[in-house]
């Protein structure tokens, strides 16, 4: 009984990060079509830099917290503005393989940031200290404080998101770029500056999941590929640019990861996750939610 | 375009390999080792860019099939005690039917879903590898009773042969009508199935090809190295290093892929006393190269090369 109610308490809060994560990777390739590679060391970057300001300059988990998600966004934006400005406007690439060599740079990307922070912070996993303390017993589980609130803070970011995509000109114009880009053109939108927004958006949503998975799980620059292959993978099972069935697959994969841990072997956490992806790509290649 | 068998370049690059060749006699040990490794790697990317550059598909997986042809060798021999030169035909076998159980159902799969599940074809790969540690010696490595040969000039000739058949093969393969309906596919697959031709049967051949390949290098490999381990020919690093040296020299190119490998090679060599940053020097360099001369080393040469619409 207890092992089923701390499986369930894991799973809301593994879920909570998995989805918040996912969010903004879904969100990049519903507006720009982009798959971003570099998605994981964006959010190890939030992560360590959050650990380094909170322990090391002794910032305070709050303040340590903003410069690692103000670093995500300048790290997005160096991605931006480097590699997937000019490789878009690039003369010699053919227009059909311009996603190929996205998708390639992206990862060249991933690859110089984890060589970096290696370089900078080591290569040993880092949490950063709880937001607040204390331990609340559900049904005879001892849960930390912290996690529940890690798990309320991503939700509530996921809710924010929503009401601005759904509830804002700025949102609704997101959106709107996702399904015709053209069509918003028409009507008087600058989609550069779209972009520019829906960019920001995603470093900042990859900046918060990084500082809540450091808090929650810990960090290091070596989690970054896997981190990256999770969020793919949720992002496929939800069906590619589709925000809601991100949120329902980072449950689907929270909770088959986490029973496999408790049950069988915490080291083969991501194995149910690979062979689902599998089954669902052969299956339903647009993804378990996703429409056409 | 040029389709003749033999012009000035087609010289040079005669030349260029028959120079390489005799390199056992003027360079060292040690540089013999990098351009076997280099070898092997050129192997791995023009089979790479067969696909790539020529079919239009990306697979990350490439790994998957080197890692099936490298543990399948070594298994073959340490636990069947069954010879080199039998160890290495069944290690090419074995890649050769894995990358059609993948590319059958994957290649239904358009676009970034087709990478997505040659990526995670590795990934499994990696984790069986690491489930029966037992029989495959998990994140260590297999180690092997037997290798190619104990002398640094042997191992550089059997690498740099099977690195020159290679790109004969796919060079002829690539001018000929099976060619040219692949890349015709890769460019423009409707106007391709539109002619009468049958896209997926031409890719998937394409695919076994580039299987048979990558499975008789990465069984050739760990009979150079002595052991069989992710890191090695499994790692998604390696797969990398192998799209790296394929866009870098030059992608639908079997010279650029050759190009590539050797300088990607060389260069980590170089940049080995910069320590623990000279692989992120190599990935600064590669990015510099793709995003501001995505044709890569080739075009230098005036290969041809079409024009964004």
């Amino acid at each position: 009984m207890n092992l089923i109610i701390e499986i369930l308490i894991s799973t809301f809060i593994i879920g909570a990060i998995y989805a918040l994560g996912a969010a903004g990777l879904t969100i990049i390739f519903g507006v720009s079509g982009i798959l971003n590679l570099a998605h994981g060391a964006i959010v190890v970057v939030a992560s360590l830099v959050a650990w380094y300001c909170a322990l090391q300059l002794n910032m305070g988990i709050y303040l340590g917290g903003l410069v690692g998600i103000a670093a995500a966004i300048l790290t997005t934006y160096v991605l931006y503005f480097t590699v997937v400005i000019p490789l878009s406007r690039s003369r010699q690439l053919a227009s059909e393989e311009l996603p190929v060599f996205l998708f390639v740079s992206t990862l060249l990307f991933a690859l110089i940031l984890q060589g970096l922070l290696e370089w900078f912070f080591g290569a040993t996993p880092v949490s950063t200290p709880a937001m607040i303390d204390g331990v609340v017993h559900i049904a005879g589980v001892t849960v930390p404080l912290n996690s529940l609130l890690i798990g309320v803070v991503a939700w509530a970011v996921i809710g924010a998101l929503w009401l601005f995509i759904s509830h804002t000109r700025m949102g609704k114009a997101m959106l709107a770029a996702s399904m015709s880009p053209k069509g918003l053109a028409i009507v008087g939108y600058d989609i550069g500056r779209i972009h520019f927004l829906v960019w920001g958006l995603y470093g900042l949503l990859a900046g918060i999941a990084g500082v809540l998975l450091a808090s929650f799980i810990g960090a290091s620059s070596n989690v970054a590929i896997n981190l990256t292959a999770t969020s793919f993978t949720i992002v496929v099972l939800g069906g590619l640019g589709n925000v809601l069935g991100s949120l329902a697959a980072a449950y689907i994969l929270g909770f088959l990861g986490t029973v496999t841990a408790f049950l069988i072997s915490p080291s083969l956490r991501e194995v149910p996750g690979l062979l689902l992806l599998i089954v669902v790509l052969y299956a339903r290649p647009q993804g378990l939610f996703g429409r056409h | 375009m040029n389709r003749t068998w033999f012009d000035w370049r087609t010289g040079v690059v005669v030349l260029a390999f028959a120079a390489t060749a005799c390199l056992p006699w003027f360079v060292s040990g040690y540089w013999l080792g990098v351009l076997t490794i280099s070898s092997y790697v050129a192997v791995y990317a023009m089979a790479w860019d067969l696909l790539f550059g020529y079919g239009g598909e990306v697979n990350f997986g490439p790994t998957f099939l080197i890692g099936l042809g490298a543990y399948g060798a070594g298994m073959s021999n340490t636990f069947l005690g069954w010879p080199v030169w039998v160890s290495i035909p069944v290690g090419t076998l074995a890649a050769v039917i894995g990358g059609l159980a993948l590319v059958g159902p994957a290649l239904r799969l358009k676009g970034p879903y087709f990478g997505l599940v040659t990526l995670v074809a590795v990934l499994l790969l990696s984790q069986v590898i690491n489930m029966f540690a037992g029989y495959t010696g998990g994140e260590i490595g297999l180690a092997l009773r037997d290798i190619l040969t104990i002398s640094s000039t042997g191992n550089f000739y059997y690498a740099f042969g099977l690195m020159t058949i290679t790109a004969l093969v796919l060079r002829i393969l690539v001018r000929s009508p099976l060619g040219l309906i692949l890349e015709a596919s890769g460019q423009d697959t409707t106007a391709t199935e539109a002619l009468g031709f049958s896209v997926t049967k031409f890719k998937i051949l394409a695919f076994v090809i580039s299987a048979f390949f990558s499975g008789l290098a990465g069984a050739m490999t760990v009979f150079y190295f002595g052991t069989a381990s992710p890191g090695t020919v499994v790692a998604v690093a390696v797969t990398i290093q192998i799209i790296i040296a394929t866009i870098i020299g030059g992608r639908r190119s079997i010279i650029g892929s050759i190009l590539g490998a050797v300088f990607l090679i060389v260069a980590g060599e170089f940049l080995r006393p910069v320590g623990q940053l000279s692989s992120t020097l190599v990935a600064v360099l590669a990015l510099l190269v793709l995003v501001f001369a995505p044709n890569g080393f080739i075009s230098v040469f005036g290969a041809r090369r079409e024009r964004k619409a």
